[in-house]
């Protein structure tokens, strides 16, 4: 009976296979990158980065329609642009990252919402906004494959200069001539998740998967490695449980995988052994030394 | 003996206020140099041009003869993150990065030289645990044991002895000593006049300005302790553009 709501769904349904492909990739994808986010307390910059993102995608919705690669070309480059632009204002200036990437993603916002409200109809606004997972076409599910892959490839190669580049920017920048490079492979890496992450759960959504499954698996684990593990699978099992309910109850996908995603990061917020609300309540004997 | 640092007519400084001014002296390779001074006279600033973060405002560092992976440095304040999930053992192990590059394992020589470092900073048993577990001083141990392997030829040590005990200090002086016995050069900033006059066979005064650079003996006068004292801390902000060409 379980059994049947859970497989049947995808078993008789193209569009739900598609989608569960497309989540699961970004999964794969996108969850590392956010684990990254959060180690280098950058939580907040995957949302300051998918809002500046918009007005990119938004011009190219305007010049070729509702066309993938248009979309995906604009919002990579807005994206591309804020990203590096703040990174260099950062390192180069005495601003700091988050004031610099702040302003900049405003500006791009702006222009987003301005080019949008102007020319665009309000359900395109709301296609960009919360995504069409459960409408994922070939071009999509190549292009989110193609993203989760050289992400997890990228992401393996330069993990050790980015645990690094995390705890001891200082240090690394000492030893190594890798740290600038290191900083800017992974914005790049933020932004094409977060490009690949809109086609199907939208630009507000798509931060959700990167760094949700991440604050949940802080909880369970206390290692980077063992980190991007767990978080990847909070992210799958999310991403599947999430469409289900959406296929079952009519819920809008996007929202219901995050909202999955939530739970997992509530659960973990009160029971996760390190660091857990519960944990740290139950009364336990000190040990002798 | 042929010197590892040579500062040429050095001024560093923020928004042009001079913090070292027209500092022109050289640090002999192999040297163990301790460098002293009041608050705010210039020798963490020193310490980082020498790490090529802050670009001089005039004159030149040279240290030619060193990559930039030979010189090793401790910062007063680590910009470490002590929330990061990361442990001791690797922590440590980041020591070993010019020889492992970023994908390089650890041989088997290597762990022994990881599992040797921690042991001789007195942190055996704590391998594998979270460095947000350690207290102020063990972490600076933890650092020292870092500093251990990465082999460099100069060491720059900004207040290496902060919020540590005296036993720990002993241990890391004797380190220190062995790389002096190795002949690689050390610069630390150090406050505690007794650990320089101890350990510290050379001595850099600077207050701003050059006080006395020497045998830590010729230094540590109390003449020279007056002239460091008389340095106006606070930056001059109707201070005129300086035309001296050298010191």
């Amino acid at each position: 009976m379980i059994i049947e709501a859970v497989i049947q769904p995808f078993a008789e349904f193209g569009f739900m296979r598609r989608a569960l492909v497309g989540c699961l990739a970004i999964s794969l994808g996108a969850t590392p990158v956010g684990v990254f986010l959060m180690l280098r307390r950058m939580s907040l910059t995957g949302d300051a980065m998918s809002h500046a993102i918009l007005p990119g995608a938004a011009i190219g919705y305007l010049i070729a329609g509702l066309s993938l690669g248009a979309m995906t070309l604009g919002g990579l480059i807005a994206g591309m642009l804020v990203a590096l632009v703040s990174a260099f204002i950062s390192r180069a200036t005495a601003a700091g990252e988050d004031a610099s990437l702040a302003a900049l993603y405003l500006i791009s916002l702006a222009l987003g919402v301005l080019i949008v409200s102007t020319r665009g109809s309000n359900v395109d606004l709301m296609h960009v906004l919360f995504g069409t997972v459960l409408a994922l076409d070939d071009g999509a599910l190549v292009l989110l494959c193609s993203i989760a892959s050289l992400s997890v490839i990228t992401v393996a190669v330069l993990f050790r200069p980015l645990v690094l580049e995390c705890a001891d920017p200082q240090f690394l920048r000492s030893v190594s001539r890798l740290s600038a490079l290191t900083h800017f492979t992974f914005l790049t890496l933020v932004v094409l998740n977060l490009v690949g992450g809109f086609h199907a759960l939208g630009t507000l959504m798509a931060v959700g998967i990167m760094i949700l499954p991440a604050a949940a698996g802080r909880f369970w684990v206390s290692s980077p490695g063992a980190l991007v593990g767990i978080a990847v699978l909070i992210a799958m099992l999310s991403s599947m449980s999430g469409l289900l309910l959406s296929y079952h109850y009519s819920f809008p996908s996007g929202p219901a995988i995050i909202l999955v995603a939530g739970l997992f990061y509530t659960l973990s917020l009160v029971i996760g052994p390190f660091g857990g609300v519960l944990p740290q309540m139950i009364p336990r004997k000190h040990l002798k030394a | 003996m042929s010197a590892a640092v040579q500062f040429r007519n050095l001024t560093l400084g923020y928004d042009r206020h001079p913090v070292v001014h027209h500092l022109d002296t050289a640090i002999d390779s192999g040297s163990l140099t301790a460098i002293v001074g009041p608050n705010g006279a210039g020798k963490s600033t020193l310490l980082k041009a020498m790490m090529g973060t802050l670009r001089p405002l005039e004159g030149s560092i040279g240290v030619d003869t060193l990559a930039p992976a030979d010189i090793a440095y401790l910062p007063q304040q680590s910009a470490i993150d002590r929330a990061f999930p990361i442990a001791v053992a690797d922590l440590v192990a980041m020591g070993l990065w010019r020889e492992t590059g970023a994908l390089g394992g650890l041989r088997k020589t290597q762990r022994h030289r990881l599992h040797h470092a921690i042991a001789a900073v007195g942190l055996s048993g704590f391998e594998r645990r979270p460095i947000g577990a350690l207290s102020g001083g063990q972490m600076q141990r933890a650092l020292f044991a870092r500093l251990l392997l990465q082999d460099a030829r100069l060491f720059l040590l900004d207040e290496p002895f902060t919020a540590i005990d005296a036993r720990t200090m002993n241990d890391l002086l004797g380190v220190i000593r062995r790389w002096h016995g190795e002949g690689r050069t050390i610069l630390a900033v150090l406050h505690d006049f007794e650990t320089v006059r101890a350990h510290f066979p050379n001595t850099l005064m600077i207050a701003r300005e050059l006080i006395a650079h020497g045998s830590t003996e010729a230094v540590l006068t109390a003449a020279n302790h007056l002239r460091a004292r008389t340095m106006a801390e606070a930056p001059d902000p109707g201070a005129a553009v300086c035309d001296r060409r050298s010191a």
